[in-house]
């Protein structure tokens, strides 16, 4: 018997390029002179690009490392299909979130002033999340899960409040941890119970320690599951345990938020995937109603609060998106409660296969919304929804993008892609006959069409220079034709009246006329392109989401029984 | 006949399904400049036209001997994971409402082309005509898909165009009416979809085809049910079936006037639609459940409507004659729904026969009223009836009155045109319901249907009444002024400023001689409360009119005609817009043989479950 391990350093090579790369970069940043340190944020996205390319030769997902000497099946690493599709999301969705930074850290002069991002920390603290979060979908034991739950989450809590001389990121930075760690440490007792009563740390060996365990120990075991699943549903952010997102998001740095908000979330939930399904498989009848409970609470919660976002407020953007991704949650963990109750390992795999699918277009569409948010806040500074307004005459491609983002997170068409992701949501409920879960599920898209729906609309409106000018603007087009009717009190019918009357009807030259005065706003000035870094983000995201909605059988396929475990 | 095999019909039916959607991405992405708006509509115009002449090529390349089976169909695997095809068709059924549609949205978009609404903000038609290209992908692919999920996601697709068309280019209330639209159709959609979810899952396919031949066969009584119940109320939130119908009336007054012809001729059927297509063979058992309820709720939606209507049309009532048109949709697909109820061939037929007419004759009214407003400025039937500021269309557009008139008997059912057939079988059908159903009571909503008939005869003469003939001279009144106190009952909160206002409006729509309605009533009424705090602002108006008209005119018809500004009758444009729709009013009134031998293999294949 061999005491050496053999490592498979391919199967290893995302987490680690990561994490060298972020060590890379904290010692380049010691040498490197002030006006050079703009490279940094090169160098981090260039690691993350590389690790994203590691990923191929492991798409066939049989590789492991880490496994006993004695018995080569239990292992610690396992670089599966699951993990493979999660890493492809959170390195993605990290390198998104690097493009998102990339313009502000290039025109920062110093590392000192107010408000500036330390560059130098701020890249290392971000590749070392990644780097957690890359490895958190492959551990197979519930030690290696824990390690790589905190790295994932501990550099989070410095990046919300890096940023120089800002009252909000000290604080939500704080919220953060405090809550964070509190959910920690229930987990960690969680899993001493879980340990009591399995006697392994190995995924598949707690899954066979639970099965033939001494039925006296029932109660200690449930409780484990229970207070092990809170941790995890901490980190995706599902009601009750959701209370730190908006005033975290509204601290953090916009880029940092959308991390959070996908990579966080992808990581949080890959762990809950790998704690239910395959350590506790057998006790879906104690981990699934929970589970059921928690998704339509959070759906519910997280869309009535986004519903109640105030757009004309500072930070209103920020805010419907914290709300709206605790709201996503909620559908993330309907098939995950569906796994619950699936009475075979295919359906299983089949439930599991339904929120990848939905974490792998929720993770495309948000990235892509928040990129377009960037973009939006640079020009406008404030964040606000109604900065938003008249987009589509500045950057009607952005528009167009954003609308379609928007759509594919409300799940209607043209958002295809959206769309599927939500009937295969859906639908795992029905199969497992969770009849209250898909009613719930059903109208929250309803719900949450309401705020998706009036973001998108604002897009369209023409831009105003006051909230409440719309009304004024609408008359004044109605300019020559009303003024013989403004002698007659009634501005409002009158008005709209003639704005519908196109004149002497059938003339040729008409609709250029009416067309002429028409977007006056739009001549005023078209809006800068979105920096280079942004608009590669859009680009991509848009991209992706367009592939998915034509070809929604590339997440699709992931429903397909046997893809999982 | 034309002699087309499958192998190229099929690709026929997919191009003219898909080509609208790319001609919007297109439009969408024309670059902005002086003339893209026109180039917008002209490329709207093509495009819709073409897929007009792919339908109407594909109508002439059916095989009328085996209109009971799919033709043309293109059947490609799209997202294997979860058993979703790319499975379109044709069939007796569908072939009549793809031609329709395509029919409507080409009028549209001429429409749009030749009359381009102003939206919010002044935003353009290049828009609409996107939106409205999207809508009729979304129409088309709704009426040829034949699986579950195509089927719904075609019909999620018309939501968020429709949605804009509305919110963008609508009139007063346009954001709530919307806001309702949306929801209330998402809303059963949702609901819909589980209902899919819950067949699909059970029978192991979403296949239309294959479900429709198992008759029910692999769902159990429990499932049908459950399934029809969920199905049905997302269908008949769209159809709109009483009393889920309160978005309709709303979304048609704010509307735009393609967005209602839209709306009134196309989005509609996509409720019966469904139920004939899916419910009936389907869920044999579950609607042979539901039936006896879902034609209590038909008749009563016949009988509202037609109340509702009455109440609108009434002299003061300040009721709006788009929304009376809305109303009266809600009474006529209450017949659909009664024919769909009786499970029998005869009524189901019927359905689908009066489901074609309404498209057709509701279409051509809402058009009509678009018209109307165009010249008027208005809709509001008291002020289109007001003596002396009314439309009078008899009198002043003898040829737009004559059209009104003839839809509007239409749409009350007279005997040799459309409205007639459809209205006729599906009381027929009620009168024979389907074996198991209590007949009783399907012969009692048989005779409450007939006395919606009555109803809605009553009011569309009130219509055609006090918009084509105008109303008659208050006895007792002073020359030339029973308008105001008219007017005076009027919603219109301004009092003082009323008879102004209507004045004003004519005025500005006739587009000569403004404000001399104003004047008019104004001078004849010194001394009255009303009218004292308008006659300084009027005095400039006064004095232009003095020109045109005699102060103290009698008030004789003749001399008041003289004094109204003219109103244009038809355009040339407008008469090809609103003739075809005309004709085929007629055409499928005098033969209604041309739609039934189509319908009925199909029906007869459909029920086939139903009857045992």
């Amino acid at each position: 018997m061999s005491l050496v391990q053999t490592i498979d350093w391919i199967a290893l090579a995302p987490p680690t390029v990561v994490a060298v790369t972020a060590v890379a970069v904290l010692l380049t940043d010691l040498f490197l002179p002030e006006a050079r340190k703009r490279h940094l944020g090169t160098i981090a996205a260039a690691g993350l690009a590389l690790a994203l390319l590691t990923l191929l030769p492991l798409h066939r997902g049989d590789r492991t490392s880490f496994c006993l000497a004695d018995r080569p099946d239990v292992c610690s690493y396992s670089a599966d299909t699951f993990a493979v599709v999660i890493q492809l999301i959170v390195l993605g969705g990290a390198l998104i979130a690097a493009l998102l930074t990339l313009p502000e850290l290039t025109r920062q002069r110093g590392d000192d002033a107010a408000g500036a991002l330390p560059r130098g920390e701020f890249w290392f603290l971000l590749l070392a999340s990644a780097s957690g979060a890359a490895l958190l979908p492959a551990a197979r034991d519930l030690a290696t899960l824990v390690l790589a739950m905190e790295v994932t989450t501990l550099p989070a809590y410095a990046l919300v409040a890096l940023r120089r001389g800002d009252r909000l990121g000290p604080e939500a930075a704080l919220k953060f941890f405090l809550t964070s760690v509190v959910a920690t440490a229930v987990t960690l007792l969680g899993i001493s119970f879980v340990y009591a009563g399995s006697g392994s740390l190995f995924l598949g060996g707690i899954a066979d320690g639970l099965a033939a365990a001494d039925p006296a120990l029932d109660a200690l075991i449930r409780a484990g599951v229970v207070l092990t699943l809170v941790g995890f549903a901490f980190k995706t952010a599902a009601v009750p345990f959701h209370f730190w997102v908006p005033d975290t998001y509204l601290g953090a740095p916009l880029p940092v938020a959308a991390y959070l908000s996908v990579v966080s979330k992808t990581a949080g939930l890959a762990g809950l995937v790998l704690v239910t399904s395959v350590a506790f498989a057998g006790l879906g009848s104690v981990w699934g109603p929970v589970l059921a409970v928690l998704a339509a609470l959070t759906m519910t919660a997280g869309n009535v609060a986004a519903l109640r976002t105030r757009p004309d407020r500072d930070r209103s953007t920020v805010r419907l998106l914290a709300w709206s991704s605790v709201a996503q949650a909620g559908y993330l963990l309907v098939p995950l409660a569906a796994a619950g109750y699936a009475r075979d390992a295919d359906a299983r795999s089949a439930a599991i296969g339904a929120t990848v699918a939905y974490a792998v277009m929720y993770a495309v569409v948000n990235l892509g919304t928040f990129a377009v948010a960037a973009h939006v806040a640079e020009r406008a500074g404030r964040h606000r929804l109604t900065d938003h307004r008249g987009l589509h005459d500045r950057n009607p491609l952005t528009a167009l993008a954003l609308g379609f983002f928007l759509l594919c997170l409300a799940g209607l068409p043209p958002g295809i892609a959206g769309l599927f992701a939500k009937i295969a949501v859906i639908r795992s409920a029905v199969q497992e006959e969770l009849a209250v879960l898909a009613v719930v599920a059903a109208v929250n898209v309803v719900i949450a069409l309401v705020y998706y729906l009036r973001w998108a609309a604002l897009l369209f409106r023409p831009a105003a220079p006051g909230p409440d000018a719309a009304l004024p603007a609408a008359v004044s087009t109605v300019g020559g034709t009303a003024a013989s009717a403004d002698a007659a009190g009634p501005v409002g019918p009158a008005g709209s009246a003639g704005s519908v009357e196109p004149g002497e009807p059938g003339e040729p030259g008409e609709p250029e006329a009416d067309t002429a005065s028409a977007p006056a706003a739009a001549a005023a000035g078209r809006g800068p392109r979105p920096a280079a870094p942004v608009a590669v983000a859009i680009a991509v995201t848009a991209l992706l989401a367009l592939a998915l909605s034509v070809a929604p059988q590339l997440m699709l396929g992931l429903t397909s029984a046997g893809t999982f475990f | 006949m034309l002699p087309l095999n499958d192998s190229v019909t099929a690709p026929l039916l997919a191009a003219t399904v898909a080509l609208p959607l790319l001609a919007a991405v297109v439009v969408l992405l024309l670059p902005r400049g002086p003339g893209s708006t026109r180039t917008a509509g002209r490329i709207g115009t093509a495009v819709t036209g073409a897929a007009l002449a792919g339908t109407l090529l594909l109508a002439a390349a059916f095989d009328r001997d085996a209109a009971g089976a799919p033709q043309a169909v293109t059947d490609v695997a799209w997202v294997p994971a979860l058993g979703i095809r790319l499975h379109l068709g044709v069939d007796g059924i569908s072939l009549p409402l793809l031609v329709l549609t395509a029919l409507l949205c080409f009028l549209c978009a001429v429409h749009v082309l030749r009359r381009p609404p102003a939206g919010e903000g002044g935003a353009g038609p290049r828009g609409l005509v996107a939106l409205l290209l999207v809508l009729e992908t979304g129409t088309l692919a709704t009426f040829a898909a034949l699986d579950l999920i195509l089927f719904f996601l075609a019909f999620e697709t018309v939501l968020i165009p429709m949605y804009f068309v509305i919110s963008r280019w609508g009139g007063a209330e346009r954001a709530t009416a919307a806001w309702k639209f949306v929801l209330y159709t998402l809303l059963g959609s949702v609901v819909m979809l589980l209902g899919f979810l819950l067949v699909g899952l059970q029978a192991g396919t979403f296949d239309m085809v294959v479900l429709a031949e198992a008759h029910g066969d692999g769902l159990s009584r429990t499932t049908q049910i459950l399934a029809v119940l969920a199905i049905g109320i997302g269908l008949a939130v769209k159809t709109p079936m009483w009393p889920l119908h309160s978005w309709l009336p709303d979304a048609h007054t704010a509307a735009p006037t393609v967005g209602s012809v839209l709306l009134a001729g196309v989005l509609l059927k996509l409720g019966t639609y469904g139920l004939v297509r899916i419910v009936l063979p389907v869920a044999p058992e579950g609607i042979r459940f539901f039936a006896p309820y879902l034609a209590a709720f038909a008749v009563t939606g016949i009988i509202y409507g037609s109340l509702a209507c009455l109440a609108l049309v009434r002299s003061g009532a300040g009721g709006d004659l788009k929304r009376l048109i809305a109303y009266s949709s809600v009474g006529h697909m209450g017949f659909v729904l009664l024919g769909i109820a009786t499970l029998t061939p005869t009524g189901v037929n019927g359905a689908l026969f009066a489901n074609i007419a309404h498209g057709v004759i509701t279409a051509l009214l809402f058009l009509v009223a678009g018209a109307v407003k165009e010249r008027t400025g208005t809709t509001d039937l008291d002020r289109l009836a007001a003596h002396g500021g009314g439309a009078r269309l008899y009198g002043r557009t003898p040829r737009l009155g004559a059209l009104l008139a003839f839809t509007a008997v239409a749409s009350l059912g007279l005997p040799g045109l459309a409205g007639f057939w459809g209205e006729l079988l599906a009381m027929l059908g009620a009168f024979n319901p389907a074996e198991g159903l209590n007949r009783p009571v399907f012969v009692v909503c048989l005779a409450i249907a007939g006395l919606g008939t009555l109803l809605t005869a009553a009011y569309l003469l009130q219509v055609v009444r006090r918009v084509c003939a105008g109303s008659p001279p208050t006895p007792g009144a002073g020359a030339g002024r029973p308008d105001v106190p008219t007017g005076a009952h009027g919603a219109t909160p301004a009092a003082p400023g009323d008879a102004d206002g209507t004045g004003a409006d004519t005025g500005d729509a006739g587009g000569t001689a403004t404000g001399t309605a104003t004047a008019t009533g104004t001078a004849t009424a010194t001394g009255t409360a009303t009218a004292t705090g308008t006659v300084d602002a009027a005095g400039a108006a006064a004095v232009r009119a003095q020109r045109t008209v005699t102060a103290t005119a009698t008030a004789a018809p003749p001399a008041e005609a003289a004094r109204q500004p003219e109103l244009p009758d038809l355009h040339r444009d407008e008469s090809a817009l609103f003739l075809p729709l005309a004709a085929l009013t007629l055409l499928i009134g005098l033969w209604p043989a041309l739609l039934l031998r189509l319908t009925d293999p199909a029906v007869q294949l459909l029920l086939e479950g139903v009857g045992r």
